[in-house]
């Protein structure tokens, strides 16, 4: 693995770690589905450094897309219609 | 504080057992020998150019039904618990989506769906496959889903296409246990030449199959959750 590479996976797992705290830190849960969300989207991204193209692609769009739209409707469901 | 206590020590427990596997790593100098094995005979064996696809549909093909059925089996549990919510649809009609919503849905939903439909097709050449390109085609369902909430999907035809592509798996199964060597196996249709579109035996058409399932199944339950929105 290049340094270029070794040093672009240091920052996605800074960030997936900064995110995956505000997930479960934050009290607004849109916001924490949000980035929910976004920890699958850069795990996916590293799956894709890491020479598993498969893998990223059933997280990319397994992880972020579907299980972000399904808590999101989950949400809204428990909330009722009245503050989407 | 006892609570807090066990979380703590949990957490410097996993810590320690990361940091040892972490030092001790060492990469591998070469392929272990079942790798190796794959990496060395796929060609010749499937013609398949994806190693990862000639694996996941070939060589562990009855895996792969088995996963197939356990999506199945949620697809249809969801449905069996969705069925018994109250229906949406009859109480006062919901805000309408955004302009950036529905103008971008319209321009993105045929290419996601043109995607998926490459995924699975090209899974015996490129990265990804059935599973990839079912779940693409499903987040393409669930943009339309998301543009406007109360869109009827026909169930009918949902259930059709699953049924339909699974039946279409499991024939092309068998019929590798009569013609060929065994469950799945792909030789049922010529190799062809590595790298065209009409090659790799049936690991091409297992694979849409598989897809069109994938897809549906997923789609299945995207539309059992929004129609069942707002009870």
């Amino acid at each position: 693995m290049s340094t270029l590479l070794l040093g672009m996976s240091v920052v996605l797992v800074i960030a997936m770690i900064v995110t995956a705290l505000v997930a479960i830190s934050e009290r607004r849960l849109s916001i924490a589905i949000l980035s929910a969300g976004l920890v699958s989207l850069i795990a996916s991204v590293l799956f894709l450094l890491l020479a598993a193209p498969d893998v990223a692609m059933t997280e990319a769009a397994i992880g972020s897309a579907l299980t972000t739209f399904l808590f999101f409707f989950v949400l809204g469901r428990v909330r009722g219609e009245s503050d989407d | 504080m006892i609570k807090r206590f066990t979380v703590l020590l949990l957490l410097a427990g996993l810590a320690t057992i990361f940091v040892s596997l972490a030092l001790g790593y060492v990469p591998d100098s070469s392929l272990n020998y079942s790798a190796l094995y794959y990496a060395d005979n796929t060609v010749s064996d499937t013609g398949a150019a994806n190693i990862v696809t000639a694996i996941i549909v070939t060589y562990r093909g009855l895996d792969t039904l088995g996963e197939v059925t356990v999506l199945f089996l949620t697809a249809a549990i969801v449905g069996l618990v969705l069925k018994r919510g109250a229906k949406a649809g009859k109480g006062k009609p919901m805000l309408a989506s955004g302009e950036l919503l529905c103008t971008g849905s319209g321009l993105l939903v045929p290419l996601i769906l043109l995607l998926g439909v490459y995924v699975f097709v090209n899974g015996h050449l490129t990265p990804g496959g059935g599973f990839q390109g079912g779940a693409i085609l499903a987040s393409g369902i669930m943009l339309v889903l998301l543009t406007n909430p109360m869109r009827h999907f026909s169930h009918r035809l949902i259930a059709v296409i699953e049924s339909v592509s699974g039946l279409a798996f499991i024939t092309v199964g068998i019929l590798g246990i009569i013609l060929a060597a065994g469950f799945l196996d792909n030789s049922l249709l010529p190799k062809g030449t590595l790298g065209e579109l009409f090659s790799a035996g049936t690991i091409p058409v297992v694979y849409s199959f598989i897809g069109l399932k994938v897809g549906a199944e997923f789609s299945s339950m995207l539309v059992n959750l929004s129609e069942t929105e707002g009870s």
